[in-house]
C-alpha cells in the first residue's frame, strides 16, 4: 500500500506548524546520538569561591577537537536580564575550533562576555550567554553546602539552572562561516554546534554549583545528585530573532518538514507492526500524560492547547485500551486516520512524533537529509516561462492568491530590523513608524502580486526578459521557483495578516530543535528547556534514546 | 575579521538601502561575498560605488547584445543581474562587447555565476585585465591587485571559452600509457572469469 505524503498546504498552515513538537528527528537528540563515542575532558577550571572566572571543556572526536570557553562573571541583579537589551549576562561562551591557546583565552575573555558588540575570528564557531534562574540556582547552591539535595520539585518547577537567550552560529560577529565546516563529517547535520554548545554549558551549570557548595562550606558541602543533574536541562528564552530564519531558508524548511514527511508515510505504509513496536509506542504515550501535566505555562493560549491536548491524548488512550487492535494490517495508517478525524492539531502531532519511536530503521536514514546547500537553489532558472510560473503559483500558492490583500487586517503587520539590536521585529503597519523600511517577509502578498502582475503576459515570455521589468518582485520569482523543486519549503499563510501569531513560527523550528515545556509570555516570545532528562557527558557510551519520555516524569 | 555571512548580509541591507529592490539586493549579497571569497576587492568597489550612486547617472542595460556602447557609464549592478537572467540567449554570441562600465569588478561575480550555470569559462577582458571565471569555482586573473578600485572599465569584452582540453592529443597518450603501468596483464583463463559476467551472452 502507498500512502501519499501530507498536503503542504495542510501541514505548512501555521497552526499545524505551530502544534509541532520534538521528535527523533529533532536536533538535540540526533546530536546526542552522533555524539556517543567523543572523548570529553575538562582542561582547565578556574573558578574563585563565588564561581566566577573562566572554564575549558574539550570534546575530541577522529583527530578533531572543539573546546567550549566558558565565563562567568559577576553582575548586579538589575542587570540581569532575558530581555534583548541585556548588555551584561552570569556567563558567556564561545565553542572554539580546537583547543585554545593562552593567547586565544585572552582574546577570548576581552570579547565573549560582550557578546552583540564583541569580535570574534574564525577560530570560533558558536557563541551564547546565558543567566541563572536566581531562585534555583541559590537554593541549589544553599542545600548542596549544607550537605543536602535540593527540594526536587522546586527545581522541577523550573527544570534548569540557567537559560540562554542567545546561541549565534554562522558567521555571526566575525564566527567561523557555514563554509568552513560544513563538510565535516562528525558535525554534519543541521545545528550540530550550536547543540554542542547548550549540552557543554549544562554541564558546566553543575559544576559550578558543586564547586561553589564545596568552597563554601568544604567539610559538609555534597555534589549534585546525578539523577537530578539528568532531569535538570538548560532554559532558553527566544523572541521574534529567530522567526524569519523560516521564511529565510525555504530550502532548508523543505528538508526538516520532508524527513517529519517521509516517516510519517512510512510508518503508515508498515504492513504488519511488530508487538515491541506497538508496545513501545503504548508505553511512551501513557509516560507523555505525565510530561503533559507536568507542562506548566501561565500563558492562557498554551493552556488551552494543553488542556485539548490532555483531553485528546487520554480519549486516544481509551480508543486504542476499548477499539483498536495493532494486529490488524497497517495499524498505524488506520490509527493516524482515526486521529486525523477525531483529533485536534496539537495531538494530531504529537502521535506523529511519538509514531516515530520504534523506528531508528527509517528515522536514522532521514536525520542525514536534514541538511541543505542553499547557494545551489539560489539562481532563477531565467529559461523558463510565464507558463511555467503561472502553473507553479495556481498549483503551490493556491490559498495564498486567494487572500484579499486590499482589507486593512490582511496588511496589518510589518517586519523591520531593529535599529537598536540589528533583529528582527514586528509592528503594526497603521500605528507604529518605519513600515516603508517593511523587510521582504511578506510573502504572501508579493506572491500575490506576482500573480495579478503575470496575468496578461505571453505565456512564452522567457522568465529573464519578465525580469528586465519587474525586479522588485524578484525575491518572489525566487522564491516560487524553490518551492517547484521543494514542496515544504513556504508556509501557507500570510505572516502580515492581523491573525498572526508569531509564537507558531517559533515553536516550529524549536521543535525540530528538541525543545519541550514551551511556555509562551506573549505571543512574540517564549521560554523553553532543552537536554532535560539528556544523559550526562560521562553516560553518553550508553544511553537510552528515549530518554526524553523518562526525563519529565521525575 | 568580517566574515563571508556579514559580508552578504549587510551588502543586502546596503544595496536596498541604496535603492535596488530586494531581490537583486539578495543577488549583490552572495557576488559581493563570492568575490571576496575569491580575494577580489568586492566590498571595497562596492562602498566606492554605492557612494556616488545618488548623486551620479549611470546607465540600466536592459537587453544584452552582442554590442553595448553608451555615453554615460552602465551601472554595473543592473548590467551584471541583466547578462545573468539573459545568458542563455547570450551564451550563443561568441563575443560580447560593453563600453563604459562604471566599477567593472562588481560586474565579475555575475559572470562567474553565469559561468555555472552555462557551463562553460568565460573570459573577461577589463581593459589590459584579463580574469578567466571557472564555473564560479575559481577566478584566474593576471590582474593582481596593485590597485583595489577600479572606477571605470573603457572596453569590456566577454568570450565563452568553447569546453576543450588545455593538453593535446599526444600529452594524454604519453601519460595514459604511463597509467597502463598499474594494470595486470591477464592470462586466457582469468581473461574468461575475471569480470564475473556471464560466458555467454546470447540468452
Amino acid at each position: 500500500m502507498e500512502v501519499q505524503l501530507r498536503d503542504p498546504k495542510v501541514v505548512m498552515k501555521l497552526s499545524k506548524l505551530g502544534s509541532f513538537h520534538q521528535s527523533k528527528l529533532s536536533f538535540l537528540r540526533s546530536f546526542l546520538k552522533e555524539f556517543k563515542d567523543w572523548k570529553y575532558k575538562r582542561d582547565l577550571f578556574e573558578l574563585d569561591e563565588n564561581g566566577y572566572g573562566r572554564a575549558v571543556y574539550s570534546l575530541t572526536k577522529n583527530n578533531r577537537t572543539y573546546s567550549l570557553v566558558c565565563f562567568a562573571n559577576q553582575i548586579n541583579d538589575e542587570e540581569r536580564s532575558d530581555r534583548v537589551i541585556a548588555t551584561k549576562w552570569d556567563t558567556a561562551f564561545v565553542l572554539h575550533d580546537g583547543i585554545p591557546t593562552k593567547k586565544d583565552l585572552d582574546r577570548l575573555y576581552a570579547d565573549v562576555p560582550k557578546q552583540e558588540t564583541g569580535r570574534l575570528s574564525y577560530k570560533e564557531l558558536t557563541l551564547s550567554r546565558a543567566n541563572k534562574s536566581m531562585r534555583i540556582f541559590n537554593h541549589v547552591v544553599e542545600s548542596l553546602s549544607q550537605g543536602a539535595q535540593p527540594d526536587k520539585d522546586k527545581l522541577m518547577e523550573v527544570g534548569y539552572l540557567y537559560r540562554t537567550t542567545a546561541v549565534y552560529g554562522s558567521g555571526k560577529f566575525g564566527l567561523a562561516d557555514r563554509f568552513r565546516i560544513k563538510n565535516r563529517d562528525e558535525i554534519c547535520g543541521p545545528f550540530r554546534l550550536e547543540m554542542m554548545l547548550v549540552y557543554l554549558v549544562r554541564e558546566f551549570t553543575f559544576d559550578q554549583v558543586n564547586h561553589i557548595a564545596k568552597q563554601k562550606n568544604p567539610r559538609k558541602a555534597v555534589e549534585l545528585d546525578k539523577d537530578i543533574c539528568r532531569n535538570l536541562g538548560i532554559g532558553n528564552s527566544t523572541g521574534l530573532g529567530m522567526a524569519p530564519f523560516i521564511i529565510n531558508h525555504p530550502t532548508l524548511l523543505n528538508n526538516w518538514i520532508l524527513s517529519r514527511e517521509i516517516s510519517l508515510k512510512k510508518i503508515r505504509e508498515i504492513k504488519n507492526v511488530k508487538d515491541n513496536e506497538a508496545e513501545l509506542f503504548k508505553k511512551l504515550l501513557k509516560k507523555s500524560l505525565k510530561n503533559v501535566t507536568s507542562w506548566n505555562t501561565d500563558s492562557e493560549f498554551q493552556k488551552k492547547k494543553i488542556f485539548g491536548l490532555l483531553k485528546d491524548m487520554e480519549k486516544l488512550i481509551n480508543f486504542l485500551n476499548e477499539d483498536f487492535d495493532f494486529k490488524g494490517k497497517y495499524s498505524f495508517n488506520k490509527l493516524y486516520l482515526w486521529c486525523e478525524k477525531n483529533l485536534k492539531d496539537e495531538c494530531i502531532e504529537y502521535i506523529v512524533s511519538l509514531m516515530m519511536e520504534p523506528y531508528d530503521k527509517i528515522i536514522n536514514p532521514l536525520i542525514r537529509k536534514m541538511s541543505v546547500d542553499e547557494a545551489k537553489y539560489f539562481n532563477i532558472p531565467t529559461q523558463k516561462n510565464i507558463e511555467n510560473l503561472r502553473n507553479i503559483l495556481e498549483k503551490n500558492y493556491s490559498e495564498i492568491i486567494k487572500i484579499d490583500f486590499s482589507k486593512k487586517e490582511n496588511n496589518q503587520n510589518f517586519w523591520f530590523i531593529s535599529k537598536n539590536k540589528e533583529e528582527p521585529r514586528l509592528a503594526d503597519r497603521y500605528t507604529d513608524y518605519g513600515s516603508e523600511l517593511e523587510q521582504p517577509l511578506a510573502v504572501a502578498r508579493d506572491i500575490k502580486i506576482l500573480y495579478e502582475r503575470i496575468t496578461n503576459k505571453k505565456n512564452s515570455l522567457s522568465i529573464g526578459r519578465f525580469l528586465i521589468e519587474n525586479n522588485d518582485l524578484r525575491h518572489v520569482v525566487r522564491r516560487a521557483f524553490i518551492s517547484e523543486k521543494f514542496p515544504y519549503a513556504e508556509i501557507q499563510d500570510n505572516i502580515i495578516g492581523s491573525k498572526l501569531m508569531p509564537i507558531d513560527m517559533l515553536r516550529l523550528k524549536l521543535s525540530f530543535f528538541g525543545a519541550v515545556k514551551f511556555d509562551p509570555r506573549s505571543d512574540k516570545w517564549l521560554r523553553i528547556c532543552m537536554f532535560q532528562g539528556a544523559p550526562l557527558l560521562n553516560d553518553l557510551e550508553s544511553f537510552d534514546d528515549g530518554w526524553i519520555y523518562n526525563s519529565l516524569n521525575s | 575579521m568580517i566574515s563571508l555571512s556579514e559580508i552578504e548580509t549587510t551588502v543586502k541591507r546596503a544595496t536596498k538601502a541604496a535603492g535596488f529592490s530586494w531581490g537583486i539586493a539578495e543577488d549583490v549579497g552572495k557576488s559581493i561575498s563570492l568575490l571576496e571569497m575569491f580575494g577580489l576587492p568586492g566590498l571595497k568597489n562596492l562602498n566606492q560605488y554605492y557612494k556616488i550612486y545618488k548623486d551620479k547617472k549611470f546607465q540600466n542595460i536592459s537587453l544584452i547584445s552582442k554590442s553595448n556602447i553608451s555615453k554615460i557609464s552602465y551601472c554595473p549592478i543592473i548590467s551584471g543581474i541583466n547578462f545573468l537572467d539573459q545568458i542563455f540567449v547570450l551564451k550563443e554570441l561568441p563575443e560580447i562587447d560593453f563600453e563604459n562600465l562604471a566599477f567593472p569588478i562588481l560586474f565579475i561575480p555575475f559572470l562567474s555565476r553565469s559561468s555555472e550555470i552555462v557551463g562553460k569559462k568565460i573570459l573577461l577582458i577589463i581593459d589590459q585585465r584579463k580574469f578567466l571565471l571557472n564555473f564560479n569555482q575559481s577566478i584566474f586573473s593576471n590582474h593582481l591587485l596593485e590597485e583595489d578600485i577600479v572606477e571605470k572599465a573603457n572596453k569590456i569584452k566577454i568570450i565563452f571559452v568553447e569546453n576543450k582540453n588545455t593538453f593535446n592529443e599526444n600529452d594524454w597518450k604519453e601519460l595514459y600509457n604511463l597509467s597502463k603501468e598499474t594494470f595486470v596483464d591477464e592470462s586466457e583463463e582469468l581473461k574468461k572469469i575475471a569480470a564475473g559476467a556471464g560466458l555467454t551472452d546470447n540468452d
